[in-house]
């Protein structure tokens, strides 16, 4: 199902476990090929400021087709940081290494085309626009992307119906889909409102920010249900989380430790469950 | 902050369509203004006696006032004195059939997207065309002559029926109503003049169409509508004008009258040429409107969506003298780069029960000045009379102005009368949010103001409304080749 090389990414603090995966060691078995048509992503020595801060100190990270990546750590080591600059939020600014994805140049195209080339990001704090509907934001994101494949727009009765088949994936109300965009919504309405556009962009990867906070359990399986649905083999995810129990319902294939900026620690779907356990204070003792 | 605002003075830098000149020769007269100039459009227009005296009345009031400066607005002096006060597209030699126009005219015309020969003419709407002081063409004169409508352009309803003119005109707007109105009695040139017959309700939507296209000329048109008992009618007026550097002035007069249980809806996309990026040239826009609902359970709604001039003054409101009648107001107001416009609604209520409500959205940006400004009037004998008003306002940039002046004088205890504002603004959150989902900014602001403009946009006739989306997203975008 998945085939991968591990392009010298986790050199610097990679611990193979035991239990890490049978990915992990087809990666490592197929270092030598030299191209690789599932590489999704390939982040190298990424240095990132905001504000002329720099947060993000050199992170090398690369996601294949058909893997799920979990970023963890404490809050304030740069994990939104990580999200912003890969969907080109202007906030933060990239100032040294370098983005591949699918062989382009990230770092070169505008926020939208990004979108467009199949990255999409569920927003920590997903943004009210009032007076505009959902029906008219999701047809106009749709067939901007439709456009940028050449594609004619979708006609209404065919975008209706897609609608109603990605709503039932989040088990979001008819109601939220004709009101305006995350107006008056509550918190897990607004995190299931993300999943459900990420349904019908179907993208390529899909970053999903801090997705688990702020729900009860019952939003959490509804949103990790409708990403696991989600998942192909074409696609990729990373999730972004401070907790691991999101993990409980959306498994990665690999955990990575975030903390002042840099991937301290990569492993295994083990390595979450070693977080809960030991928290992100062994981290600072390290430090120390 | 710097980022999103770069991108949004970049996307409000739209360019103005209809900025071309018809190369068409124009008869005028002289610049200036003086009894003579009076006289002389006058007896152009081959007037009866009565409206020249009217004419002149109107004149020697308006030179013994002065013009206003109470609105919000920074207006540099106007010399009316350099201004011509005529100007007709010369008809061409050669024996002609009566209704038969100058293909140059024709073409003007299209390339507005207002086709005026048989064939094309917009199905379900009658258009009466006016170029500078004349009406050019009107059409579906005849159908709607079958239903006893009078659609015609305001000189031939002088010559044709001036037993209707003479009892309507100036009873809504009179000539001392203001300094413009004052103005354009005296010189008023064309405008369309309708009568809709008791009970008769108008099978399409009537509409003129006013074109600017002289050098160094005022418009000064004069619009009656009367609609009888039980008529209804949809109204809408579209302008637009060449792009000049100097600045050009229209002041006009809309009048209309609503008797026992009529219905009138006035639509106006005002898109005359707005001056360019700096703030050179455009059309000053000083126009008075005003209907009166005089029969019982009459009703006058305004619908406008301003996006051109440089500078707006103008305030469509409603005497509500009938009982129960109802008033409306729906307005967009759009102003870019160093447009000015100081405009909003009078709701006069009079007879007992009437209603009157205000939606004002106005969207600034650039280095524009928007202001609403709106009168609530209830007098003593109006009882139970309702209000409400929604005054909101969205500001696309640091350098622009918003500002509200709502005046309420309410002298009955019965009234209830609600006032609502809000102020927004696009933040560059919302346009990240956009483009992440692959929304361009340019689309993305395209799709804010829209949604935030819907609730006036939705009042439009159908085949104005896409029309007048359009425009939004266009005074906004930058989006035109």
């Amino acid at each position: 199902m998945v085939s991968a090389r591990a392009g010298g990414t986790f050199s610097v603090d990679f611990m193979v476990s035991a239990t890490a995966g049978s990915i992990l060691e087809r990666r490592q078995r197929r270092k030598t090929n030299e191209v690789d048509i599932n590489m999704l992503l390939k982040i190298e020595n990424l240095h990132a400021a905001i504000n002329g801060k720099e947060i993000l100190k050199g992170i090398d990270l690369t996601v294949n087709a058909g893997e799920v990546h979990a970023i963890m750590g404490p809050n304030g080591s740069g994990k939104s940081t990580l999200s912003s600059v890969l969907v080109g939020n202007p906030v933060v600014k990239p100032t040294e290494g370098s983005i591949t994805y699918r062989h382009k140049d990230l770092l070169a195209l505008s926020p939208e085309d990004r979108s467009r080339e199949g990255i999409f990001l569920s927003f920590q704090y997903p943004v009210e626009i009032p007076g505009v509907s959902m029906v008219n934001f999701m047809r106009a994101a749709l067939n901007e992307h439709r456009k940028y494949k050449g594609l004619d727009p979708v006609s209404a009765s065919d975008f209706l119906k897609l609608m109603r088949e990605k709503r039932a994936i989040v088990e979001l109300d008819n109601k939220l889909a004709g009101r305006s965009v995350n107006e008056g919504f509550s918190g897990g309405e607004k995190k299931r409102n993300e999943i459900f556009q990420m349904a019908m962009l179907e993208p390529t990867l899909a970053i999903l920010d801090e997705t688990d906070s702020g729900l009860d359990i019952d939003a959490l399986r509804v949103v990790a249900n409708g990403v696991n649905q989600l998942k192909t083999p074409h696609n990729a995810a990373i999730v972004i989380t401070h907790y691991q129990r999101l993990l409980d319902y959306i498994k990665p294939d690999f955990v990575h430790v975030l903390y002042k900026g840099r991937i301290v620690r990569s492993g295994g779907a083990e390595l979450a469950l070693e977080l809960e356990e030991k928290g992100y204070d062994w981290l600072k003792e390290n430090e120390a | 902050m710097q980022d999103s605002n770069n991108i949004i003075n970049e996307v409000t830098g739209g360019d103005y369509k209809y900025g071309f000149v018809t190369d068409i020769d124009t008869e005028t007269i002289r610049r200036g203004l003086d009894e003579e100039t009076v006289r002389i459009i006058s007896a152009k227009k081959k007037e009866p006696e009565w409206l020249l005296d009217f004419r002149l009345k109107a004149f020697r009031y308006w030179q013994t006032l002065e013009m206003p400066d109470w609105a919000h607005l920074n207006i540099p002096p106007i010399d009316y004195q350099d201004i011509i006060y005529y100007a007709a597209p010369k008809k061409k030699e050669g024996p002609k059939s009566r209704d038969e126009v100058d293909p140059e005219l024709l073409k003007t015309f299209d390339k507005l997207g207002i086709p005026l020969h048989e064939r094309a003419q917009l199905a379900g709407m009658a258009v009466d065309a006016v170029m500078d002081s004349v009406s050019v063409k009107t059409t579906f004169k005849e159908v709607l002559a079958e239903k006893g409508i009078i659609f015609c352009s305001f000189s031939e309803a002088v010559l044709n029926y001036p037993d209707l003119v003479k009892k309507y005109m100036g009873t809504v707007v009179g000539y001392r109503d203001n300094f413009f109105a004052a103005l354009n009695s005296a010189v008023f040139s064309d405008g369309s003049f309708v009568y809709i017959p008791k009970g008769v309700r108008s099978p399409m939507e009537l509409s003129t169409y006013f074109r600017i296209n002289a050098a160094n000329t005022g418009q000064f048109e004069r619009t009656l509508i009367v609609a009888d008992d039980d008529a209804y009618v949809s109204y809408l007026e579209g302008c637009t004008a060449p792009m000049r550097d100097e600045n050009q002035l229209h002041a006009a007069i809309v009048e209309i009258v609503a008797m026992e249980r009529a219905e009138v809806k006035y639509s106006t996309v005002q898109n005359w040429y707005p001056g360019d990026r700096e703030g050179k040239g455009g059309i000053y826009n000083f126009v008075t409107k005003r209907g009166l609902c005089k029969g019982e359970s009459s009703k006058i709604s305004w619908t406008q969506v301003e996006t051109g001039s440089a500078i707006t003054w103008k305030y469509p409101g409603c005497i509500l003298a009938g009982d129960n009648s109802i008033g409306e107001f729906y307005s967009v107001a759009v102003t870019n780069n160093y447009q000015q416009a100081d405009t909003g609604t009078k709701m006069i209520h009079l007879g007992k029960n009437t209603k009157s409500r205000i939606v004002s959205k106005g969207i600034s940006a650039g280095f524009s000045q928007n202001s609403y400004r709106g009168l609530v009037k209830v007098s003593p004998k109006a009882l139970n009379a309702r209000n409400h008003s929604q005054c909101d306002s969205l500001l696309l940039s640091p350098s622009c102005g918003a500002h509200t002046y709502p005046y309420a004088d309410i002298r009955n205890e019965t009234a209830v009368v609600e006032h609502e504002a809000t102020t927004s603004k696009i933040s560059e959150e919302q346009l990240f949010y956009c483009q992440q989902r692959g929304i361009g900014t340019e689309e993305a602001i395209g799709l804010i103001v829209n949604g935030y403009a819907k609730e006036v946009m939705n009042k439009l006739p159908m085949e104005f409304a896409v029309e007048a989306q359009r425009l939004l997203a266009i005074s906004l975008e930058g989006s035109v080749g």
